[in-house]
């Protein structure tokens, strides 16, 4: 195995950013010479594993417990180190979800293995991983290389494209059961209110739809015009701090420095005056229209 | 109950467009140096849980002798203890290095039941040194912590905002948290705190006292390692005023350059 990608599902639904990063992994696995393996940790998620295989991944790990239903830290850091262990790849790469950049931050830290975190690019440098990303608010950029056998990193969402599926591609499915972590599972779930059900995910939008403190005269008509065009353009809906702040719209919806990054195709700002700490958020948007 | 809150020394994130990839490298910053924003929620959420549930607050800081001032920041909102960790051989640490040395500062000051830290740096970004604290210190790892609900019976429950909704979770201590800006309104630093800060001597611990070797951490243990820091590619950017007689016309034209452009 030369490269293993963590494939991040919610109740059976792979996050985007998977297959972004899987695409891009089967490019660095050719160039490499070598297979590319994926992982599936969940309970019923065998439909996730088998659009892996349509996805480009060679052998898919599909990792099924009912202990394994939710993402708990302590279970699913031990069934992706064991693979890990088994199989050394020579790297080992997660979406920049929540999750995902918590949990390559344990299996790299446990491993003693280098992390670049939320890469904008991948590359090979002589034979290993060369890992873009910006620092300093996105104001520079590094290449990040690694010391020893495992390189870790996590990937941004909308850094690569989603590659094309190949319904009929052969690829492996290899099913196994959780691994007991050293620590014991320590964290107990107690409740989950999903929230923002049919929302488009600011992250993975290819259209923003944002407003700031411009609104200010009639803020609830300003957000529901904003929220209008997010709906009919099919977007999210952002917004600037200041509008958060002014309690217009929950901080979920921020962009910026203080809120999320994005990357959209188009980014359309509304009263927003594009303050530094609001563009380190969507600068690397395609096209900004600003009203 | 011990809290310990980890902070850095950042740059003011106004100024972060003017430093150059040269002051990144050499780490010798000349735009001002704020206690990191992030950081700022987290001394905060201190606070309040001493108010809660009693108990004493540290924080504490890997960084220059400089970075005393991110301390006296959080000294000066109401924390009264601080501890500077400082020593040549930390240099050129990464995320798990610096994650040794704040693990052993605080098993030095005392079992620590909960640790607090900002969601990430302004200037790393990388959100790390969390999770490595975590795993270093055998603690749980508790991130994008929107809500403390309850510390008892060697527990804590806390809210977290996930991409997919709200999670309320329960583990056991020692934990680390991380949190979310939701999670309260930091106060600022009074002015009988600030007076307070400027008397404060403040312990800086070496590398000798904390009983690591220089092996374990510093540029020389990084696995990770930063090449090529540069300004990003100018953006080759092309500025169009869209403005036609009417709000229609104006609309009408600027969903004709967007087809064009084929993002809608
Ligand atoms: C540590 C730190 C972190 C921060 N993080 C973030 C962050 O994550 N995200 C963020 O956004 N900001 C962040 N900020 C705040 C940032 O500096 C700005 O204050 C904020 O972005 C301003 O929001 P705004 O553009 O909505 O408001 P303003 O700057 O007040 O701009 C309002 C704009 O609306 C225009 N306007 C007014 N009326 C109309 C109208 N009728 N039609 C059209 N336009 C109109 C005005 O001309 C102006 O351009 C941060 C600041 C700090 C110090
Ligand atoms: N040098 C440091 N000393 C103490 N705490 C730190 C240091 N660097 C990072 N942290 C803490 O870890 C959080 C995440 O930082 P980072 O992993 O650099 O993005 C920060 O918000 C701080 O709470």
């Amino acid at each position: 195995m030369s490269i293993l990608v963590y494939i991040e599902q919610f109740d059976g639904k792979a996050a985007p950013v998977s297959w972004e990063v899987l695409g891009k992994a089967r490019g660095l696995a050719d160039q490499m010479g070598g297979k590319l393996a994926a992982v599936v940790i969940g309970n019923g998620v065998e439909a996730v594993a088998k659009d892996a295989v349509s996805y480009g991944a060679d052998v898919v790990h599909l990792v099924e417990d009912a202990s394994l239903a939710a993402f708990r830290m302590d279970p699913y850091a031990a069934v992706v180190e064991d693979l890990v262990k088994a199989h050394s790849p020579k790297v080992v790469l997660f979406p920049a979800t929540a999750r995902g950049r918590d949990l390559s931050a344990v299996v790299a830290c446990d491993l003693n293995a280098g992390l670049a975190a939320d890469c904008s690019d991948l590359s090979l440098a002589d034979g290993g991983l060369a890992a873009v990303r910006p620092v300093f608010s996105g104001n520079l950029l590094t290449t990040v290389l690694f010391n020893g056998p495992l390189a870790v990193a996590s990937v941004r969402p909308r850094s690569f494209p989603t590659p094309e599926a190949n319904p009929g591609r052969a690829g492996e499915i290899l099913k196994s059961g959780p691994v007991a972590p050293a620590t014991g599972i320590r964290e107990e779930i107690k409740s989950f209110e999903v929230t923002g059900t049919g929302e488009v995910s600011l992250t993975d939008a290819k259209i923003i739809v944002s407003g700031g403190r411009g609104v200010a005269k009639d803020p609830d008509l300003g957000f529901k015009l904003v929220k209008e065009l997010a709906d009919t353009l099919g977007g999210a809906m952002g917004a600037s701090r200041a509008a958060v702040d002014a309690g217009y719209i929950p901080y979920k919806h921020q962009v910026g420095q203080t809120g999320k990054v994005v990357r959209p195709d188009l980014y359309i700002a509304n009263g927003i005056s594009g303050a530094i700490q609001h563009l380190a958020g969507m600068g690397n948007a395609k096209i900004i229209v600003a009203v | 109950m011990n809290f310990v809150v980890c902070v850095k020394q950042t740059p003011d994130t106004a100024e972060l467009p003017k430093i150059s990839a040269a002051e990144a490298v050499s780490g010798d910053i000349k735009a001002t140096l704020v206690l990191n924003p992030w950081d700022e929620f987290a001394v905060e959420e201190a606070l309040l849980l001493e108010d809660r549930f009693g108990g004493d607050v540290t924080v504490v800081t890997v960084g220059p002798e400089k970075a005393t001032e991110a301390l006296k920041d959080a000294i000066a909102r109401g924390v009264k203890s601080a501890v500077l960790l400082d020593d040549p051989a930390f240099a050129g640490s990464d995320a798990w290095g610096t994650a040794a040395i704040l693990t052993a500062a605080i098993k030095k000051n005392g079992a620590a039941d909960v640790i607090l830290t900002g969601k990430m740096s302004v200037d790393g970004n990388s959100g790390l040194v969390a999770p490595g604290l975590a795993r270093k210190l055998g603690a749980t790892l508790l991130t994008q912590v929107t809500k403390i609900v309850d510390i008892s019976g060697g527990k804590i429950t806390v809210e977290r905002q996930l991409e997919e909704g709200r999670e309320t979770i329960t583990a056991s201590l020692p934990a680390v948290v991380s949190v979310s800006k939701e999670i309260n309104e930091p106060r600022y630093p009074s002015f009988m705190g600030i007076r307070k800060a400027a008397k404060a001597s403040i312990p800086a611990w070496k590398l000798a006292d904390l009983g690591l070797s220089a092996s374990e951490v510093g540029a020389g243990a990084a696995k990770a390692n930063w090449t090529d820091v540069r300004k990003p590619p100018a953006r080759a950017s092309h500025v169009v005023l869209v403005k036609e007689a009417t709000v229609e016309a104006t609309a009408a034209k600027l969903a004709d350059l967007l087809m064009a452009e084929k993002v809608i």
